[in-house]
């Protein structure tokens, strides 16, 4: 029962891996080795295809490289700057009493009903009237402020016991003090599993970049439809190319979902999507 | 929020407070509560939350309001200058073709992903949950594909079952399937469920797997002495006691359907053939940008800031009513 078990849980296992696996044979073959389907094992033109893709590209695409350094910039963006914004709001809802503070909390649990899928065009309109079209600023400001973050922070900063805060208002360490030498260390498993799950939302945007670049500003990811279209316009489709930058491509976030598993499912389960 | 329906995902306190029985008897304050404020302060706390509040303004709700303006007014021949125009952006969307199509095709594209999604992830969860060994090795392998991005599953997907050539598509032909989805409606749409499925039962996976390590052994155990064949203690106990979790992925991986698949569609099939893969956002998109029809499209938005909306209320409700009763 238990060897049947695990032999259907590799075989399910094996059908999910096919894709991943037939762009790894893609990306080790050359163009013509596709022109009667696709071969079951893969070969040793690997590197040949990365200098290619790296070297010349893929044309009328810009070069992958800044294409990558892109990518990175944009994940690495939106995660500090969901960190940098959360965090604070968080401490000030939580450990604060002002005015305004229900107003602050709706406000921000508002922002859960708008995903970037859903306010884009009205979000474009503003981003392109404030002249941040095809900046850094454009690509990322527009998607930095997360409910989902702030309300995680909140849940944890709400488990400190009050005399915590207390006994370090008696020794004379003001809030910012707090924050900086009690709140922020104690935080480190939450700050480690937001920033994962927000290094990947960031690399894995497809619609925003889109709509706010062009040229200089492109990412890996939606720069993958252009590249289809122009390799498929060779009279041999250049299938290894392509299966080549679609292995950089998602390298990054499936190496950080697997690498660091615990702070992606902490992340997760806590709440944040 | 979530972590009100996942038992293993409470925080590392409450562990720690059992272990440690406390040594005074009244309960501890925390922060955030509706006592006495910890810290003083006039303007700090609006400098912290300022910047957050600055960009939800700027970038949500000025958009938001924005979009709604649109949505009432239409432009005239010559787009110079708007007049009010009432309801006709929602009447002319709720009366075009197009639409409509679309909306047909964004619930079964929402119910089939939905439903897949969550049948394989919570199977694949009660299996590796039965497991003795090597259960890390096969989470790590069931949750990778939520990582991939969008556009490149749709990449490798495009490789795989393109006509002809693609090793799907051979497959199929065997099975005797003329595999085309760029002529057959049907079949694009089933690719961009498949697909979507591909990666949405690793978000179901994940929770369900969480799920599953808080249901008590022992209520099995009993099950098990009344005897209670193992199928059985699974839809009659277990399934029973994941309900929340069930609730929970069931409107999560409707909002996802609904409207995170924009970079499949997009890379896949555009849309087509003839509407087909056509989704409300992909539709939007079109109205919006394609043909740059700035009235339609802001009632578009509206329409989904609506479903958005509801579905988001919907699960908060269930959610606050668990944290009741615990």
């Amino acid at each position: 029962m238990q060897a049947v078990r695990y032999v259907g849980l590799v075989v399910f296992a094996a059908v999910f891996a096919l894709p991943l696996y037939l762009a790894l044979v893609a990306a080790t073959r050359s163009a013509p080795a596709f022109l009667n389907g696709v071969p079951t094992l893969p070969g040793s033109q690997l590197l040949d295809n990365l200098r290619q893709v790296f070297g010349p590209g893929i044309p009328n695409s810009p070069p992958l490289g800044s294409l990558m350094a892109n990518s990175a910039a944009m994940a690495l963006g939106v995660a500090i700057g969901k960190l940098l914004l959360s965090v604070p709001a968080a401490f000030a809802v939580a450990f604060f009493r002002f005015r305004g503070r229900m107003l602050v909390f709706w406000l921000i649990f508002v922002t859960l009903m708008l995903p970037v899928e859903v306010r884009f065009f009205p979000t474009y309109q503003v981003t392109a009237q404030l002249g941040m079209l095809d900046s850094f600023s454009g690509l990322i400001i527009p998607l930095v402020a997360s409910a989902t973050a702030v309300f995680l922070f909140r849940q944890f900063f709400m488990t400190f016991p009050l005399e915590l805060a207390d006994a370090a208002r008696l020794d004379g360490i003001r809030p910012l003090g707090f924050l900086w030498r009690i709140v922020l260390p104690l935080s480190k498993p939450n700050l480690a599993a937001v920033f994962v799950l927000e290094f990947i939302y960031g690399w894995n945007q497809y619609l925003w970049p889109l709509l706010v670049t062009s040229g200089s500003h492109t990412t890996v990811v939606m720069g993958i439809r252009e590249m289809i279209s122009a390799a498929q316009g060779f009279a041999v489709p250049e299938w290894n190319l392509i299966m080549t930058v679609t292995l950089l491509a998602l390298a990054p976030p499936v190496v950080v979902v697997v690498v660091m598993q615990r702070w992606f499912v902490r992340g997760l389960t806590a709440g944040i999507s | 929020m979530a972590a009100s329906v996942l038992a293993p995902a409470r925080p590392r306190e409450v562990r720690a407070a059992v272990e440690r029985p406390p040594v005074r008897r009244r309960p501890a304050r925390r922060a955030g509560g509706d006592g006495a404020a910890v810290f003083n302060h006039r303007i700090l706390p609006y400098l912290l939350v300022l910047p957050q509040l600055a960009v939800v303004g700027v970038f949500f709700l000025w958009p938001t309001v924005r979009a709604t303006t649109e949505a009432f007014e239409r432009s005239n021949a010559f787009g110079l200058g708007t007049r009010f125009s009432g309801l006709s952006n929602f009447v002319s969307a709720l009366t075009n073709g197009n639409y409509t199509q679309a909306i047909e095709v964004s619930l079964i594209f929402a119910a089939s992903t939905t439903f897949l999604a969550m049948a394989i992830g919570l199977f694949l969860a009660a299996e590796v949950e039965q497991l003795g060994r090597a259960r890390a090795v096969y989470r790590t392998l069931f949750i990778w594909t939520y990582a991939v991005p969008g556009a490149i599953a749709g990449a490798l997907w495009l490789f795989l079952f393109q006509p002809e050539l693609g090793p799907g598509a051979r497959f199929l032909g065997l099975l005797g399937i003329k595999w085309n989805f760029a002529l057959h409606g049907a079949q694009a749409l089933s690719l961009v469920i498949a697909l979507t499925v591909w990666q949405q039962s690793a978000y179901n996976f994940l929770f369900f797997t969480a799920a599953l390590q808080g249901v008590p052994v022992a209520v099995h155990e009993a099950a098990a002495i009344d005897g209670a064949g193992p199928l059985d203690r699974f839809w009659r106990i277990t399934f029973p006691l994941l309900s929340p979790t069930t609730f929970f992925l069931s409107v999560m991986d409707l909002l996802y359907a609904l409207f995170s698949s924009f970079a499949v569609i997009d890379v896949v099939t555009q849309g087509g053939p003839a509407g087909a893969t056509t989704t409300l956002v992909y539709q939007l998109y079109e109205d919006g940008f394609q043909n740059a029809d700035s009235g339609l499209a802001g009632a578009e938005t509206i329409v989904l800031i609506g479903i958005a909306a509801l579905l988001t209320v919907a699960q908060f409700r269930l959610l606050n009513r668990r944290v009741h009763y615990r």
